[in-house]
């Protein structure tokens, strides 16, 4: 199945070989299966039915079979797998190291940048033995100057390399939103398509336990105005290898978001080589009465939430949207079409988050499909309190999801 | 360079040191000024010492070369400091630079350009005085007053035109502008409108030269890298994060310090605390050189010293070329704050014009040889100008493209179709 996923990804993703000349927009070849074409899903959802028989998530796209045990409603709880099934077990921060290191083996010109992802092995051990295989330049701790380091990075992916450059935490990425915004997002651009920027930025972010306002942000909704960037959010051991590698591969600077809280999900992954869609969403639980769009850990509050609602008799179609910018919406169109009722839950705060984008486009798009205004749940807008009550309430619970639902389908 | 109420010091005043390493206490005076402002009271001082990179292993020793340049001079007349070749290219591109900036004003003026344009006149020492040493694989990083850094470079000048015209047929499809020079073909990384964010990016170019030669193996991999930016930029946090960085990993790149004393309106003496910016080298490891920088040979110089001993991996300089800019700061600013002494101070020492004297004082070149460059130039910023005036503008469909080398990343469309595919987008007129 990997294999197929392989050659769909050989066709529709644009490898660095393959430079795909903007100028012209030349997208009439066959080779660019890039339509949602229904044959190429159904090869890929049978495809992946074989495989994932024991998996909890789905492999991107519209598959039609899945498993409907909700995963592990704590991050720290290991998610249901069968250690029978094919595949190797491991945990999420495991997965992005995987991801990392098979695409370093594949391209040399593939580095890591950033504090403490060489000696130390990542803040949270995402780059743990690197620096000892490939050498203290390719995997390289630089000092404490996110502004520089990530222009330096950017630099170098102007001249060929293809850097990933971590932000311990992602809060500390707004010192490098000079570099961010102006040069990774703009130079593409402002120099008339001559350099790309294939840069990954990535590094855990989102509310965690009692670490305090500063090392509890959210900084999707600070970037997603960014022209010129793309910023996906993995959620599973599978969907992180998966978007890790993608992200590499991918010529656009793309931004990836990490959860503090779910470093140690863990999941059996195939042993194949796979690389996931960036633009996609991913099916978590169909269902018929109402769409419920979210995100990173939201999710894992969101699947709590529907067994409950599953309980009381509904039937919630679960949709991780993992890339926040650009939206799928195709995905998101279809299941609004379907159930008529959108619910977002996520983690970003109620003013310009990622919710409050999705929420517009929806209106835009598929205004005629809803039977009631989209409900938007989304985290308060205050600075992360230290205190554990406090910051419980923050976020949005699984009982406030439950309570959500039941009004929008009155 | 004037301080309020001081007369003006011409030149700068040498103070020659018994030591070869300069000791902050005794060089610099504290000199009782009247003038209230708050700044330095520092007199700028330069320390003589007799070569240019006089080095102990932990601190680098700071070298102003000045005299170094004077006393080579003053030698025998054979050992000059350039061919005939390599003084008339130079000198070309000098005034290439001046005639091209001076049609900018005009073309501005004239509602041919619009915006913010910075115009380089009076600076072209630096220019041509690093980049003519350079070779095509190298890379230049500038800021906003970045036209005669690209063309120093070797982007033509009708590229250059055109894209200030903002023609399809400019350098960046006319999509950049005055203050977003790029070239991937001669190595310019641009052009940055803010200041100190090029700096970061010139660093990773030249981390990437080290790169190549350490990780891809190929061993004939010394590109150096040089970052232009002004004596503003040298108290921005983005430069001293990358001194410390490039000093760190012995990076093949020359911080070059266009210390011009304007930043805008801010006198650099009410900016900076210590405005010797040479000194900020040694204090990240890496020597701080201060040159003259309206003599293109004192500065040529310093500037072959410097990018060899990148190539050879011995790691970065900093340079700083004492400048000056005779127009304002850019084509808006009534530039009403600087003294008109100063200006005439500077005008008097204008690049061009030494050197000009000098390539016929030491019979490098006639008048006739210098005559028919300055002819072949004006043609060139002619037909510069006619072709960007006969270019057309960008049409509606380039709106969309570039934004995304991989256009995948506009995103799935409702109807399940990336939305690239949509011909709205190859029209320019889908909504984004």
């Amino acid at each position: 199945m990997a294999s197929i996923l392989q050659r769909i990804g050989a066709a529709t993703s644009l490898s660095s070989s393959n430079s795909f000349d903007t100028k012209k927009f030349n997208l009439s070849s066959p080779r660019s299966v890039i339509g949602r074409k229904v044959s190429n899903l159904d090869v890929r959802s049978n495809g992946a039915n074989k495989m994932n028989g024991g998996m909890n998530c789905q492999i991107g796209g519209r598959a039609d079979h899945f498993v409907t045990n909700a995963v592990a409603t704590k991050p720290e709880a290991p998610a249901a797998s069968t250690a029978s099934k094919p595949g190797h077990e491991l945990l999420l921060f495991e997965a992005l190291r995987e991801g990392l290191e098979e695409e370093m083996e594949r391209d040399a010109r593939v580095c890591i940048m950033g504090e403490d992802v060489g000696h130390y092995g990542g803040s949270y051990k995402v780059s743990k033995g690197l620096a000892p295989k490939y050498g203290d330049l390719r995997v390289l701790d630089t000092p404490i100057a996110e502004n520089a380091f990530t222009g330096m990075g950017i630099g170098a992916a102007m001249m060929g390399l293809r850097p990933i450059i971590e932000g311990m935490n992602m809060g500390f990425l707004l010192l490098a939103f000079n570099q961010i915004s102006n040069n990774c997002g703009m130079l593409h651009y402002t120099s008339g398509g001559q350099f790309k920027i294939p840069v990954v930025i990535r590094g855990p972010g989102g509310v965690g336990r009692q670490l305090g306002a500063e090392h509890s942000q959210r900084l999707e909704s600070y970037f997603q105005s960014i022209p010129g960037i793309q910023m996906v959010a993995c959620s599973t051991p599978y969907n992180a290898k998966g978007l890790m590698k993608a992200a590499i591969r991918s010529d656009n600077p793309v931004i990836l978001f990490e959860h503090v809280l779910l470093y140690n999900l863990k999941e059996t992954i195939p042993d194949e080589e796979y690389v996931l869609n960036l633009e996609e969403a991913e099916m978590v639980r169909p269902g018929e009465h109402v769409t419920i769009l979210t995100y990173s850990r939201m999710r894992y509050h969101v699947m709590q939430a529907a067994k409950t609602l599953v309980n009381k008799g509904y039937d919630p179609e679960v949709i991780d949207i993992r890339s926040l910018k650009p939206f799928d919406l195709h995905t998101i169109g279809n299941s609004v079409k379907k159930t008529h009722r959108v619910l977002i839950v996520e983690e970003c705060m109620r003013t310009g988050g990622i919710g409050a984008s999705l929420t517009a486009a929806i209106n835009e798009n598929f205004q005629d499909y809803l039977d009631a205004p989209i409900v938007c749940l989304s985290s308060q807008d205050v600075p992360t309190p230290y205190a554990g009550t406090l910051e419980e309430w923050t976020v949005v619970q699984p009982p406030q999801i439950v309570a959500a639902v039941e009004q929008l389908c009155r | 360079m004037a301080f309020a109420g001081a007369k003006i010091i011409q030149p700068l005043t040498v103070h020659a040191s018994a030591t070869r390493s300069p000791d902050p206490f005794t060089n610099n005076k504290s000199t009782s000024l009247s003038s209230p402002f708050l700044g330095s009271t520092r007199t700028l001082t330069l320390t003589r010492s007799v070569s240019p990179f006089t080095q102990r292993r932990s601190a680098s020793t700071v070298v102003a070369v000045s005299d170094v340049v004077k006393e080579k001079k003053v030698k025998a007349t054979s050992n000059l400091l350039l061919t005939k070749e390599e003084g008339l290219e130079v000198y070309e591109d000098m005034y290439l630079g001046r005639a091209f900036e001076d049609m900018c004003a005009q073309m501005y003026y004239r509602g041919k350009m619009f915006g913010f344009v910075h115009l380089y006149n009076g600076q072209e020492a630096v220019s041509s005085g690093f980049i003519k040493l350079l070779k095509k694989e190298d890379s230049v990083v500038s800021t906003y007053r970045d036209h005669v850094h690209a063309l120093s470079k070797g982007v033509p000048a009708r590229a250059v035109m055109s894209e200030l015209f903002g023609k399809k047929t400019g350098c960046c499809r006319g999509q950049g502008g005055s203050m977003h020079m790029f070239s991937a073909e001669h190595n310019v990384l641009g052009g940055f409108a803010f200041i100190g964010e090029g700096i970061p990016v010139a660093t990773g170019a030249a981390f990437t030269s080290k790169y190549k030669r350490e990780v891809l193996k190929e061993d004939d991999c010394d590109h150096v890298t040089l970052a232009f930016f002004g004596d503003g930029t040298a108290n921005n946090g983005q430069f001293f994060e990358c001194l410390n960085m490039a000093a760190l990993w012995k990076l093949p790149i020359i911080f070059v310090v266009e210390n011009n004393l304007w930043a805008i309106g801010m006198s650099h003496l009410r900016a900076t605390s210590d405005p010797e910016i040479w000194k900020k080298g040694p204090a990240f490891g890496m020597p701080g050189i201060h040159v003259d920088g309206m003599d293109v040979l004192k500065v040529r110089e310093v500037a072959k010293e410097a990018i060899g001993r990148a190539r050879r991996g011995e790691g970065p300089t900093l340079v700083e070329c004492e400048t000056y800019r005779f127009r304002g700061h850019s084509l808006a600013d009534p530039d009403e704050l600087r003294d008109p002494a100063e200006k005439a101070h500077y005008a008097k020492r204008d690049p061009i014009t030494q050197f000009k004297k000098y390539l016929i004082e030491s019979k490098l070149a006639t008048e006739a040889d210098l005559k028919a460059i300055e002819k072949k130039i004006d043609e060139v910023v002619e037909d510069a100008v006619e072709f960007a005036d006969e270019s057309p503008a960008p049409s509606r469909s380039q709106l969309l493209e570039n934004v995304f080398a991989d256009p995948r990343g506009f995103g799935i469309g409702p109807d399940g179709k990336y939305r690239c595919e949509d011909p709205k987008f190859t029209e320019g007129t889908a909504q984004v």
